[in-house]
C-alpha cells in the first residue's frame, strides 16, 4: 500500500530494507501480537460473529479516518472530524420527521433533501477549515481546534438537550443495514478505504499529497498549488467526517451531544498506530487499515477478558504513547539517512 | 547592525524572507587564532585513511582509498559530482559509520560511532548542505550544544552573547550576535557555521564546499580565516569545485575519481589543466573556463520581448528593478550574495509577490498570485537551494515529473511514461546512478543538482529562470549545464540566470545586468567583459 517507499529500498542491504520498513512492519507486528493474546486469552474473541462485531465497530472511525490521512499526509492534522460527525449526524435527523414526543423545533424535509443539506453543511464546515488555513494563515492545528467548538456548538442549538431518532432511510439502510448477514456500515467502511487508497495511490491529486506533506517547498517550486492541495484535503476530511456522523447516527440509532466524543482520539489513533508519519509525505490507507484493526482489535479484545474498566482506558493510552514513539522514531531513522546522503 | 527583515504573514507560513542587505559584515585582515598543542610529533600525520571502502545498498562509493593529511596543512579535495568526496569526509566526521578500513589520528586507530565521538575527537566538518539554525540567534548558533550556564543553571545569554561578538570578531566578521541567523545572507551563514566548527576546538576542520555561497569578498575573508587556522597548527580539508580556489589556498592537493583517490600532490607546480586530466581524463583540459579572459557579449537584434518587468520592488530585498528578455537570449542578473537577486527571482516564478510595479509576459501585463500560475504562463525556475527544489525521499522519476505532472496525466498517474520521461533526462544530463528509481537522497550533490534542472525540460517553458544553477557542480557538469541551457536558447527560450558567482554568469549569458543593494547599477551589452570588471560594477 506503500508504494512509494518501496523503490527506495529496493537494491540495499536487508537490515537496511527492514528498518525503512520499520513504519510498516511495527504496526503490522503489534496487530499479529494482539490477535493471538486475545485468540488465547478469550475463548469468545476469535469468533466469525466477534469479527464481524470488530467490523462493525471501526466502520465510524474507520471513514472518519480516511479523511483524516489524507490530511495527515500533507503534515497538517484536523481536530474537528468528530466534532463535524456530530453537527453532521444532528443535521440530517433535524431535517426529518421525528416522533412526536421528540421535542425539536424541527424542519422535515424530503430524505434526499436532508442527505443533501447534511452534505452541505459539512463541506462547508470543511471549507472554512480550508479557508482558515491556507489562505488567512491559521495553523491547522488551531483551526481545526475553534471548529471542532464550532461543530458542538451547531450540535448543542440544534437538538438543544434533546434526542432525535429518525433519519432517512437511506441513511439508516447504509448505517444499520444488513446485506445476507453483512453489516451494510462496514461496506461503507470498505468503499471509502478503496476510493481512499485509489485516490492517493493512482491519482496526480494523491500523488501531490503526498510531495505537498514530503517537502512542501518543493512542491510549491515545482508549480503545485499547494494551498489548493491543503484545502483539499481538509474538505475531504470535513466530508468523510460528516459521513460518518450520519450513518453512525443510524448506527446508534439516535442523535444527540456529544455522541461522537471519543471518536476523534480513536481516528487520530487509527491512523498514526498505522504508521502514517505525522510529519506527512508517507504512509497511506493501507497504514491506515492496520492502524484501524489494532484499535478494533484491542478494543474489542479488552471486553472480551475480565479486566477493570477503568484500566482499559490507561492500556489504550499505552497503545497509543508506544505507536507515537515508533512513530517519531522511524522518523529520526530517515533524518539521519537524509543527512547522509546529501 | 540589527536587520530586522519584516516578516511577510503568508498563508501556509513558508515563505522565508531573504536577507535585504550586503552592507559590508566584513573586515578583511590577517586572522590570529591560539595555537593547538604541538605535543605530537610533525611527522606522525594527524590523520590517516588506510583502505578505506564504503558501499551504499551494494554500490561502493569509495573503494580502498588511502589518504593522509599532515598538521598545520590545507588540503584541497577535488572530483567529479559523485567521486566520493563528501562519502570519505562524512567518514572522518563519524556521520558514515560503517565502512571497511582503518583510521588513525595522531598515529592512534579509532573508529567513531557518531558524529559527537569524532567531535570529541576534535574534527569538525561544515557540511556541503548548510545546517545552521534559521531561528536562533547568531550567538546560539555558534554556542549550539555547549551554551555556557550561569551557576543556577540557566543559559548564560551574556556570556554567549559576549562571546560570539568576541570570536567572530576574531575571525574578521562583525554582526550582532542577537540577530536571528536565518535573517543574514546565506554566505555570512555559512561563515558562522564554520566559526562553530573552529570555536568548538576541532583540530581538524573539514569543509564541504564552503565557497558555492560565497560573494568573493567573503572567499577572501574565508582564505583569511583558514590561513589563521592553519597558522594555529590545525589542519584543514577544503572540498570545491572552484579549481582556482584550491589553487590558491591549498597546500596539498587530493583528485578523486569514481570512489578512488588518483593523487596527492603538493599544489606548487601543477595548474587547473592539470587537475581537471586527472579529475576527468584526458582529452577535456579544454574545460578549463574561457571566461578567465575577456568575454565578448553579444545580443541578437530583432528577437521579441518574451519577458518584461517594470518598476518592480519589494519590501526591503528590492526596487525599481525594470528590464526586459528576448526570445533566444541569456540575460545574466548579477549581484553579491543578499543584494536582492533572489528575491527577484522568485518574484519571476510567483512565489513572492512584488510591491510594486508590472510583469508582462509576451506583452500582456500578468499579475501572478502563485507558482502555479507562473508555471502556467511559461515560467519555469530553479531555486538556489536544492532543499528547497526536491523530494529526497522519492525516486528521481517522481522528482522529475512532479512539475509536468499535469499535462502528463489529468487524473490517473502514468507512471511508465513519468519514467521514461525520466531516463531520458538521466541519460542526457549523465546523472549517476544512471538509474530513475533510486530515491533522491542517494544522490550526489551535483547529480541532485541536474535532477532540479530536468524537472522543466520536458516542456519547454517560454521563460526559465535559473537561480545558481551551477552551484556544487563539477567542472564537467557545469559544461554540461552551460551546454543545455545554451541549446534551450538557441530553441528560442528566454533564459534569465542569477547568481553571485561571476564564472556562472560569465560562462553564460548574452547580456548581464549588476545589481547592488536592491537596485541594477550596471548593464552590459555588445561589449567585451571580464571578471575584474563585473566585480568592479557589483
Ligand atoms: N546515503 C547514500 N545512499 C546511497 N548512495 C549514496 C549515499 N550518499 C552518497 N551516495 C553515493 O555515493 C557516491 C559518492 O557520493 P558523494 O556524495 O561522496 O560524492 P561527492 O564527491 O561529494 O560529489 P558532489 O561533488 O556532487 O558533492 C555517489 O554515487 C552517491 O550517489
Ligand atoms: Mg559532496
Amino acid at each position: 500500500m506503500t508504494f512509494q517507499q518501496t523503490s527506495a529500498a529496493r537494491g540495499s542491504k536487508s537490515s537496511l530494507f527492514l528498518r525503512s520498513q520499520m513504519r510498516n512492519i511495527a504496526p503490522f507486528a503489534t496487530l499479529i501480537l494482539l490477535l493471538i493474546f486475545f485468540s488465547i486469552a478469550s475463548p469468545s474473541f476469535a469468533t466469525i460473529d466477534n469479527a464481524s462485531n470488530i467490523l462493525t465497530q471501526i466502520s465510524v472511525t474507520g471513514i472518519m479516518a480516511v479523511g483524516l490521512t489524507f490530511v495527515i499526509l500533507c503534515g497538517e492534522i484536523d481536530l474537528s472530524v468528530a466534532s463535524i460527525a456530530n453537527a453532521t449526524g444532528i443535521v440530517v435527523a433535524y431535517f426529518t420527521l421525528q416522533e412526536s414526543y421528540v421535542n425539536i423545533a424541527n424542519i422535515p424535509v424530503a430524505g434526499w433533501l436532508a442527505v443533501a443539506l447534511a452534505l452541505a453543511a459539512c463541506t462547508g464546515l470543511g471549507l472554512i477549515n480550508a479557508f482558515g488555513t491556507t489562505v488567512i494563515g491559521i495553523p491547522s492545528f488551531i483551526m481545526t481546534l475553534a471548529m471542532m467548538q464550532i461543530g458542538a456548538g451547531i450540535s448543542a442549538l440544534l437538538v438543544r438537550g434533546q434526542i432525535a431518532y429518525n433519519v432517512p432511510d437511506i441513511v439508516s439502510t447504509l448505517g444499520a443495514g444488513n446485506v445476507g448477514g453483512f453489516p451494510t456500515i462496514a461496506l461503507v467502511l470498505l468503499a471509502f478505504l478503496v476510493v481512499g487508497h485509489v485516490t492517493l495511490t493512482y491519482t496526480r491529486f494523491g500523488r501531490y499529497i503526498y510531495m505537498v506533506g514530503g517537502n512542501r517547498e518543493a512542491a510549491e517550486y515545482s508549480g503545485v498549488n499547494v494551498k489548493l492541495i491543503l484545502g483539499a484535503a481538509l474538505v475531504i476530511c470535513a466530508v468523510c467526517s460528516g459521513i460518518a456522523g450520519m450513518v453512525g447516527v443510524a448506527h446508534f440509532g439516535s442523535a444527540q451531544q456529544n455522541e461522537f466524543d471519543g471518536y476523534l482520539l480513536d481516528a487520530i489513533a487509527a491512523v498514526v498506530v498505522g504508521g502514517t508519519s505525522l510529519f506527512g509525505g508517507r504512509g497511506g490507507i493501507g497504514n491506515t487499515i492496520v492502524g484501524l484493526c489494532v484499535l478494533g482489535v484491542l478494543n474489542n479484545g479488552l471486553d472480551h477478558i475480565q479486566i477493570d474498566s477503568f484500566l482499559k482506558i490507561l492500556i489504550r493510552g499505552l497503545i497509543l504513547l508506544a505507536a507515537l514513539i515508533v512513530n517519531v522514531y522511524v522518523q529520526n531513522i530517515r533524518s539521519v539517512e537524509r543527512a547522509e546522503g546529501a | 547592525m540589527a536587520a530586522t527583515v519584516p516578516r511577510q504573514a503568508s498563508a501556509a507560513g513558508f515563505i522565508q524572507p531573504l536577507p535585504s542587505s550586503c552592507e559590508a559584515f566584513l573586515a578583511v585582515e590577517p586572522v590570529k587564532l591560539m595555537t593547538t598543542d604541538p605535543l605530537v610529533p610533525s611527522d606522525t600525520p594527524r590523520l590517516q585513511m588506510q583502505g578505506i571502502s564504503k558501499s551504499f545498498g551494494g554500490v561502493a562509493a569509495l573503494r580502498e582509498v588511502d589518504f593522509t593529511l599532515r598538521a598545520g596543512e590545507i588540503h584541497g579535495l577535488v572530483g567529479e559530482n559523485g567521486a566520493g568526496k563528501s562519502t570519505m569526509m562524512k567518514i572522518i566526521a563519524g556521520v558514515h559509520t560503517d565502512y571497511e578500513g582503518k583510521m588513525l589520528i595522531d598515529g592512534k586507530e579509532v573508529h567513531f560511532r557518531s558524529a559527537r565521538d569524532a567531535l570529541a575527537a576534535g574534527i569538525g566538518m561544515v557540511h556541503q548542505e548548510l545546517s545552521i539554525m534559521p531561528d536562533l540567534s547568531v550567538g546560539e548558533n555558534v554556542y549550539l550544544g555547549k551554551q555556557p550556564v550561569t551557576g543556577a543553571g540557566i543559559i548564560d545569554w551574556r556570556t554567549m552573547m559576549a562571546g560570539a561578538h568576541e570570536q567572530l570578531k576574531s575571525l574578521g566578521i562583525d554582526v550582532d550576535p542577537k540577530t536571528r541567523m536565518g535573517d543574514l545572507p546565506i554566505g555570512l551563514q555559512q561563515l558562522i557555521e564554520l566559526a562553530r566548527v573552529i570555536f568548538s576546538g576541532a583540530r581538524i576542520i573539514i569543509l564541504d564546499e564552503p565557497t558555492s555561497a560565497l560573494s568573493p569578498p567573503e572567499v577572501q575573508l574565508l582564505f583569511n580565516v583558514l590561513q589563521g587556522v592553519r597558522a594555529s597548527g590545525r589542519s584543514i580539508v577544503f572540498i570545491s569545485h572552484f579549481l582556482d580556489d584550491i589553487l590558491s589556498i591549498s597546500d596539498t592537493v587530493t583528485v578523486f575519481r569514481n570512489g578512488r583517490l588518483i593523487v596527492t600532490h603538493p599544489v606548487a607546480g601543477i595548474d587547473k589543466g592539470w587537475l581537471i586530466e586527472r579529475m576527468i581524463g584526458s582529452g577535456h583540459e579544454d574545460l578549463e573556463e574561457s571566461y578567465t579572459g575577456a568575454i565578448a557579449l553579444a545580443s541578437k537584434p530583432g528577437q521579441p520581448v518574451v519577458l518584461a518587468a517594470e518598476h518592480l520592488g519589494y519590501g526591503r530585498a528590492y526596487a525599481d528593478v525594470s528590464f526586459d528578455v528576448k526570445a533566444g537570449e541569456i540575460l545574466g542578473i548579477y549581484g553579491f550574495m543578499g543584494c536582492g537577486q533572489i528575491e527577484l527571482a522568485r518574484t519571476l516564478f510567483g512565489k513572492i509577490k512584488a510591491d510594486t510595479g508590472t510583469l508582462a509576459i509576451d506583452g500582456r501585463k500578468r499579475r501572478l498570485r502563485n507558482t502555479t500560475q507562473a508555471r502556467d504562463a511559461g515560467i519555469a525556475f530553479v531555486p538556489e537551494n536544492r532543499r528547497s527544489m526536491l523530494f529526497y525521499e522519492q525516486p528521481v522519476y517522481k522528482n522529475v515529473s512532479i512539475s509536468i505532472l499535469g499535462r502528463i496525466s489529468r487524473l490517473w498517474l502514468k507512471p511508465t511514461i513519468e519514467r521514461s520521461i525520466a531516463r531520458k533526462h538521466v541519460e542526457s544530463l549523465h546523472i549517476r546512478p544512471p538509474r530513475a528509481e533510486v530515491a533522491l537522497g542517494a544522490l550526489s550533490g551535483g547529480n541532485q543538482q541536474k535532477v532540479a534542472l530536468a524537472k522543466w525540460l520536458t516542456h519547454r517553458p517560454k521563460v526559465l529562470v535559473l537561480s545558481e544553477p551551477t552551484r556544487g557542480m563539477d567542472v564537467g557538469a557545469k559544461d554540461d549545464v552551460v551546454k543545455i541551457v545554451r541549446a534551450l536558447r538557441d530553441e528560442g527560450l528566454a533564459v534569465i540566470v542569477v547568481s553571485a558567482e561571476p564564472e556562472t554568469v560569465l560562462s553564460l549569458a548574452d547580456r548581464v545586468l549588476v545589481m547592488k543593494k536592491g537596485r541594477i547599477v550596471r548593464e552590459f551589452a555588445n561589449e567585451t567583459i571580464s571578471k575584474d570588471r563585473l566585480l568592479e560594477a557589483a
